[in-house]
Order: structure tokens, then sequence, then C-alpha cells
């Protein structure tokens, strides 16, 4: 399988007043076809920066770089306005976490999942109209001829996420990159959602980005996981091997955070990490989670700490050993 | 629809019941109307025989209700100077009036849009400045100041425009653009505080995503969304300047509603202010409505019933 | 907040507020230019029977339509110039700073007291209140303004005091409307329930906890109609229904020089000019206000 999306070195700066905040830092993922790739992390660790960075959509201050940024072998970094804008869309799709705001509420619902199609396909109308109904079928919507005819703030918060998702695969997209597209909505339509992209992932065979904060997401859908804190990975591999094998303490802290089915006993306290995330403006040294961890050394102070690869596709950014990370989990579960 | 357009009608009747009484009290204890229209030099005797001519003896509510009884069926009195029923006269003004204020409407919307959508677009930039310069240096001159300037520049110095009268054309270029400009800064700035507030709305990065070029999410996406409450504001401001045109038009000497009421306040011809002042203020009404019945067909979240 | 971690990785420091609001008034270019401009013309009106080098109401019929100094034939016994009544112009200029400050500000107060009331009352009460005085608002704004003060002013008599009542009287709508809607916001807020709650009575209410946080958009909102005030006592007075002369008011003096406009334009163009120049740097402030107060209203 060929790699959909190479990003290797992907840095994300903010000018402000304060300083240059280093955003996204050295951040390194591939997604491939009909795979799934987990982004996880708390508000601010830079995942939505780096889907943006992707799509070239970042904010006016903000500025990118990378070794790497390549989509079906074309590299991004070069590809112009007018070449960008013809990919978004068409080749990769973004769904993002407000749907109650995310669609114009001047037009129609047929009109915007229309407009998607006719931009990047020499279609007629009419042709558009069908597939969005197609699609709206697919997305579980019924009564879909009718509702073309709707406007967004006549459906509800899961029915619009549905029409962004349809939306999205107006042009048969190869790659989606959904930011936290669950979070606004309630619980029981959660999984519904959920359920839903990845069924419609195996049957287009995309590849998905998922950005999330919630692991219990990340559980039922994700392929491999990258965790980041404070604009870096510190943790990647295959979802099933860091739930089962936390290295990092960060990634740890997470995991002791929430009930996980099977593991957690009844009555056992949930943990919690102290203290805040830190701001990552000005000159940056050491580990950024030092603050926060429980096995602060000097070193972790000292150095920079670097990604560790310790097998194909198994990394973590802590300077502590596989093994030891292993003996404090175990030592912090009994 | 048919409840909605109601409430309207019957606030549209308690305002015009409210200005003409208002207007009415007003001009009748400003002064003593029966003497401001004897003339300066009239005895006391004649101010009386033109008191009690007009009906002017009576007590004041009396003389209200009867000018309200008559202005229901239409009529609204005989103008003092010209001995004619006053809705003849106005009759005729109107028109001049109404394309003066349409001219100098769409000055300020060509001009006051564009520049709006432009200093959205680059924020912050000279372009952005000047827009904003020009905005402020424009509403700070006085509307017969920028008249007089008009004139004396393309009028005397430049020769291009004629500078008096309403025959052609060509007269109502520079009035429409000194009523116009007045309102030009407000529009600008309105377009260009919603156009950047629209920009950075979810929906406007959702059509980015979509890959739809920058015209599209411009004008099709981000200006529907925020010429929704400039439409309002027009709605206003063309009622404004209907009051407005006052002034202009006593500077070029266009034959129009404003400069009507002008002649007629120096004239103390009272049945005239009054029949313009009703007739200005039902133009309001009605405008803002239409602006709301307007609003309802932009922006569908607010349509009724 | 300002510890730092052993290390690197800093926390962004705070500033207080006043010294926040210190920073970004001194700033802001706009409301410097306005708030200096402005000083300038009050100290002018202020000081006008000291500075002004003639008495402005002083005909001299042998010296009319002197031009200003910048002409060839102008000379320094009338920097800008004299009448077609042969009265020097600076002195007239000086001394209509005063007219113009004096109805501005007075129209502005009087209205502001008239709109602030009946928009506090209507926000803060609501239903049949906020009915009557949102009726009164649309109202007040369907009536053409110009027209009616014309005709009141034309009908009593210019004087200064009449002037200032009309005005005072028809320009109070965009104060009630600021205000209501202010009024409105804070209302449903909780520190409102919360002093209803420890039983306030309403009108401490209103006075204690609405009006410091309506108080920057009233400022706004005043700035704003001095200017309007200032703008409609020089048409008045242009139209010839306003200040009456002798007395030298800006909008007067545009027209007793409009029939000599074509030869000597400076006649109207210095009167303009400084009417101008009154109501850009109010505006200015008032923006200035609104930009330094609320930024986030700002792009």
């Amino acid at each position: 399988m060929s790699a959909l999306l190479e990003v290797r070195g992907l840095h994300v700066e903010i000018l402000l007043a304060g300083g240059l905040l280093k955003a996204v830092r050295d951040v390194t993922f591939t997604v491939d076809r009909g795979q799934t790739l987990a982004l996880v992390g708390e508000s601010g660790c830079g995942k939505s920066l780096t889907a943006l960075a992707v799509m070239d959509l970042l904010p006016p201050r903000a500025q990118r770089r990378a070794e790497r940024l390549r989509f079906e072998g074309l590299d991004l970094r070069k590809a112009r306005t007018r070449r960008m804008a013809d990919l978004r869309g068409n080749k990769i799709a973004m769904i993002f976490q407000e749907p109650m705001t995310s669609l114009n509420p001047c037009y129609t619902i047929g009109n915007q999942l229309q407009e998607a199609m006719l931009r990047h396909r020499k279609v007629s109308r009419k042709e558009a109209q069908d597939r969005a109904v197609f699609l709206l079928e697919k997305v579980g919507i019924t009564a879909a001829a009718s509702r073309l005819r709707q406007y967004p703030h006549q459906l509800s918060g899961g029915l619009r996420q549905r029409v962004m998702i349809a939306m999205g695969l107006m042009c048969g997209p190869a790659m989606i990159i959904a930011d936290e597209p669950t979070t606004a909505l309630d619980v029981t339509i959660q999984a519904q959602i959920l359920s839903l992209l990845a069924s419609l992932q195996k049957e287009f065979q995309m590849g998905l980005l998922l950005i999330t904060h919630d692991l219990g997401i990340v559980a039922r859908v994700a392929d491999r996981v990258n965790v980041m804190y404070c604009g870096e990975v510190v943790e990647s591999g295959e979802a099933l091997q860091i739930f089962d094998n936390p290295l990092h303490p960060y990634t740890q802290g997470l995991l002791r955070c929430i009930p996980i089915p099977g593991k957690t006993k009844p009555g056992e306290h949930l943990g919690s990490i102290p203290g805040v995330v830190p701001t990552p403006i000005g000159d940056l040294k050491g580990c950024a989670f030092r603050n926060r961890c429980a096995f602060l050394s000097n070193a972790c102070t000292a150095e920079n700490v670097v990604l560790r690869e310790i097998s194909n596709d198994r990394a973590y950014r802590c300077l502590l050993s596989p093994e030891t990370c292993a003996q404090n989990l175990r030592g912090r579960s009994t | 629809m048919l409840a909605y357009t109601l409430k309207r009608f019957s606030l549209a009747v308690l305002v015009a019941l409210t200005v003409s009484f208002v207007t009415f009290m007003l001009l009748r204890f400003s002064g003593d109307p029966a003497a401001a229209l004897a003339g300066v030099n009239a005895t006391p005797r004649q101010i009386e025989f033109v008191r009690v001519k007009y009906g002017m003896d009576r007590p004041v509510l009396i003389q209200y209700a009867a000018w309200a009884r008559r202005a229901l069926e239409g009529d609204f009195g005989e103008s003092n100077y010209f001995n004619q029923p006053v809705q003849a006269i106005i009759g005729g003004r109107l028109s001049v009036t109404m394309t003066l204020g349409g001219c100098a409407l769409a000055f300020a919307v060509l001009l006051g849009i564009p520049m709006g959508v432009l200093a959205a677009v680059r924020p912050n930039t000279w372009v952005d400045r000047v827009a904003l310069t020009i905005s402020v240096i424009g509403q700070a001159m006085p509307s017969f100041f920028f008249g007089l300037i008009l004139i004396i520049v393309f009028g005397v110095m430049l020769r291009w425009l004629p500078i008096s009268g309403s025959d052609s054309w060509r007269h109502f270029v520079l009035p429409s653009i000194a009523l116009g400009y007045y309102a030009t800064p407000a529009i600008m700035r309105l377009t260009r505080s919603g156009m950047l507030e629209v920009l950075a709305s979810d929906y406007i990065r959702t059509a980015k995503a979509k890959g739809l070029r920058s015209g599209s999410v411009l004008f099709k996406h981000a200006l529907r969304n925020a010429i929704i409450p400039v439409v309002s504001l027009l709605a206003v401001q063309f009622g404004f300047m209907l009051g407005g045109s006052l002034v202009i038009e006593t500077i070029f000497a266009i034959n129009g509603v404003g400069f009507l009421g002008y002649e007629s306040i120096s004239r103390a011809d009272l049945p005239m202010v009054q029949a313009i002042v009703l007739l200005v203020s039902m133009f309001y009404v009605v405008l803002t409505f239409l602006a709301d019945l307007f609003n309802a067909f932009l922006d569908p979240r607010i349509r009724v019933g | 907040m300002s510890e730092q971690a052993a290390g690197h990785i800093q926390e962004v420091e705070f500033p207080s507020p006043g010294e926040i609001l210190r920073r970004r008034t001194l700033a802001h270019k706009g409301f410097m230019i306005g708030a200096g401009v402005l000083c300038f013309l009050l100290l002018v009106a202020l000081l006008a029977p000291a500075l002004a080098p003639h008495d402005p109401y002083r005909q001299d019929l042998g010296n009319r339509l002197v031009d200003p100094i910048w002409h060839e034939k102008g000379t320094w016994a009338h920097p800008l110039g004299t009448d077609n009544l042969g009265r020097d112009y600076l002195s007239r200029l000086m001394y209509g700073a005063r007219i113009s400050l004096l109805i501005g500000v007075s129209a502005m107060i009087l209205s502001g007291l008239i709109g602030v009331s009946l928009g506090i009352v209507a926000g803060y009460f609501g239903g049949r209140v906020d009915m009557v005085v949102s009726f009164l608002i649309t109202t007040r704004l369907s009536m053409p303004v110009v027209l009616v003060a014309l005709a009141v002013v034309a009908l009593i008599g210019g004087s200064l005091n009449v002037i200032i009542l009309v005005l005072g009287l028809l320009i109070w709508d965009r104060f009630a409307v600021v205000m209501r809607s202010s009024t409105q916001q804070i209302r449903s807020s909780d520190y409102i329930s919360a002093a209803k709650a420890i039983g306030c009575s309403t009108p401490r209410i209103l006075f204690t906890e609405l009006m410091p946080n309506v108080l920057n958009n009233l400022i706004v909102v005043a700035t704003l109609e001095i200017a309007h005030a200032v703008l409609l006592e020089a048409a008045l007075s242009f139209l010839g229904m306003g200040v009456q002369p002798p007395l030298p008011s800006w909008g007067l003096m545009v027209s007793e020089g409009k029939e000599f406009m074509l030869f000597s334009p400076w006649i109207i163009m210095i009167p303009g000019f400084v009417l101008s120049l009154l109501v850009l740097s109010v505006n200015l402030m008032g923006d200035g206000i609104r930009d330094i107060t609320a930024p986030e209203g700002r792009s």
C-alpha cells in the first residue's frame, strides 16, 4: 500500500504579540489507504493546526514548514493556491467540529452539496443532485430528496454533521480529515456518526485522519495512533499496542483518566494529570511534559528529548527505557 | 405573514397619528402662526382677522382633530401661499425628490459596498486605511459644505456639470453625490465589519475546505451573509435622505419636496409643512417595513410563518 | 501566574487592567489626534476673548473682503481676511468655536438625559414599557429632524437657548437605542441576578450594577452626538434659521459668504474646514474610545 499522505518534520509557527508560538513541532506521520490514523491529545496540543497545515487552511498569522509534505506523491509545500483549491473537497475532504455553524445559513442543503461537486467536476446540475441524494441516503438521512430543499437551521446537529460527511464525499475523495467530528454532538449520536465514518471508509477505501481528544473514540475506530502533547508527537504506534502498553508517561496518564472496560476495577480511583499545558513560546529546551511528570529527572530539563523508535512503527519521546516505562505502568496500576 | 403585516400596518397608523400630532402641536405653540402668516407689518386687527379666517381661534385639540379627520380623506388642507390643495403641489415635487434620493443611495451603495469588501479582504493594509480615512473624513464634512465645494470645483472651475435646476439627468449628478456621500461611510463600515465577521465564520472555512475559488467564497458565501444588516441600513439611510434632502435641494435649486418644505417654512405655510413632515415619516415607516420583508427574503432563518 | 518553571518554557505575564487601558489609549493614533485637536479647539474657544486680535462684531466697511495672508494682497492685520462687512475672520472663527462647542455639548447633554433614561428604563423593565419606548424611538426616527427643527426655530426665533432646546429634544434616539440594548444585555446577566438575590432594590441595581457597565457605550455615543449636534446647528444656521447674525456661527459664516464664494472661495472654505475639523476630531475620539474599551470589535 503506498502512503496516501506523508508528513515529515512539520512545523507550524504563529507570530504573537508575546513572541513566536511554536504550535506544531516536528510532527511526522503517514496515512495509508483504507487506514485510520488518530491524532490524540488535549485542547491546544496542536492537532487541529496540524490538519489545517496539511490542507493549507492555516489562519493568516501562522506559517508552516516541513521536510516532507506529500499527498499522492504531490509535494504540497510547492503546490500553488489554485492547485491546493483543486485538491480540497476533491481528493482530500475535511470535516469540522461544529456542525451547527459549518453550513451557510442562506443556502439550501442541496445547493451546498451540489456546489461541492460542480466545482470540481464537469457534470450537470441534475447529476450533482442525484449524487447528493445518493450520498445523503448513504449517510443515513431519510427522505433525502426533500431534504435537499431544506435550510441548515431546519436540521438537528446530528443531521447536519451527516450532511457535512456527505458533502465531503461528493467527489469521492481519497482521504478524509475529521477534526473532532463528534465532540459537539450528543453521546448517543456520537456512536452513530463514528460507525458511519468507519463503514464509509471501508466501503470507499479512503484514508482517514481522525483528530480527537476522546480516547474512547480512538479505541473504536483507529488503526494507528499518534499521541500529541504541546505541539509534539510523544508516542505513536498501533492502537492496540498503545492501549495495551503505553510507554510515555503522558499516554499512561491519559489512559488512567478513563475507565477501560475489562481493565478498570469497580471502585477504583480514576487518575488525573496535575498541572497545565505550558505555552510553547520563546526558547524551548528540555521535555515539554516535565512539569507534570511523576518520573522527572535532571536530564529531562537539560536536553531536548528526541522521538525514539523501538520498532518499525512504534515510537515514543522519553528518556526512560521501554522497560522502565512498562514497570511504571505496572507499579501504578496495582 | 398576514398577522405580521397587520401589526406593522397598525404601527404605521399609530406613528402617523403621533408624528402629525407632535408636529401640529409644535408648530402651533412655536409662535403665533396667525402673526407669522399675516406678515411682519400686520396690525393686531389684521392678525386677528387671519386667526379667525383660518380657524386658529379654536382650542388646539379641536384644530388637530379637524385636521386629522380631513387628512384621513386625503385632504391636507390648502396651502396658504399657493391657495391650492397641498397634496397637488407636493405630488408634483415628489418624483424629483425620490429621484434625487434614489440616485444618492445608488452612489452610496456603489461606492460603499465595494470599498467595504475590499477593506475586509485586506484588513489593516493601506487599502483598509485609505477606505477608513475616506469614510472618516466623509462623515466630518457638513453636507452643505461638501455641496458648495462640488459646485465650485465641478460646476465653476471645471465646468463639467450644471449647478442648479433639475431639468436633465446631468443636474442630478452633483446633488446625488452631495446627498449620498454622507451615507457612504456608514455603509462601508457596516459592510466591512460584517464581512470581517462573516469571513471568520465556520461556514466560510467549510467553503474553502471544499476547494471553492476565492471569488465564490467572497461573493456567493460571504457577502450574501454580510449584506443582510446593510439592507436595513440602506432603508434607514434612504429615509434620512428624503428628510435631509432639504439642504441639498436648497443649494442646488432642485424643485423637490425638501426645497418646498424650506420655502414653506419661510412663508409660514403651515399646512404644507405639516403635510410634508407626515409624508416623510410615512415613507420612513414603509421603507423599514419593506426592508424587514427583504431581510426575511435574504435570511431564511427569520422568515415568518 | 508569574512563577517561572525551572527551565525555559515560559508562563506569559499579564499586566493590570489600568495599565492595559493606558497603553491602548496612548497607542491609538486616531484617539490621540482627535483628543489633541479637540483640546486645541476647546482652548481656543475658552480663551477667545484673550486670543482674538479684533472684535468679531466690529464692522469696517472700508476693508471688506480682504484676502487672507496666503494671497498676495493679504496682511498680517487680518491673517484670515475679512468678511463682506469688514469683520476680522480669524476673530469670528475663534468666537464661532464657542458657539459650536456650546451648542454641541449642551444639546448632547440634554438629549443624553432624555435618551439614557428612556433607554435604560426600556431595557431594564422590558414588556409594555419597552413597547412604548420602542414606539417613541421609531416615531422619532421617522420624523425629518432638519425640517422640524427648522420650522420650530423659524417660528420661535433663533436664540441659542431655543436651538439647544430643540436639538436636545430631537436627537436623543441614538442614546435611547444604545442604552436600551446595553441594558438588555446586562439585565439578563449573572451579576444582576446575584444583586437581586441579596435583596438590592431596583434603583440601586440600576445605579450600582448597570451604569458602570454601560458607561463606555454611553461615552462613545455622547461624543458622536456632539458631532451630530454641531452639524445640525451648522445646517440650521446655514439655512438662515439657526443662530442669527451678527453672531459668528460657522454655519452662518458659510451662508453669509456664499454669494462671494466664486471669487473668494476661502470665505466659505475656512469656516467649512474648521467645522469639519471639529466634527472629525470628535468622531475620532468617539471611535477611539470604542476601540480602546472593546478591542474585540476590531478585526
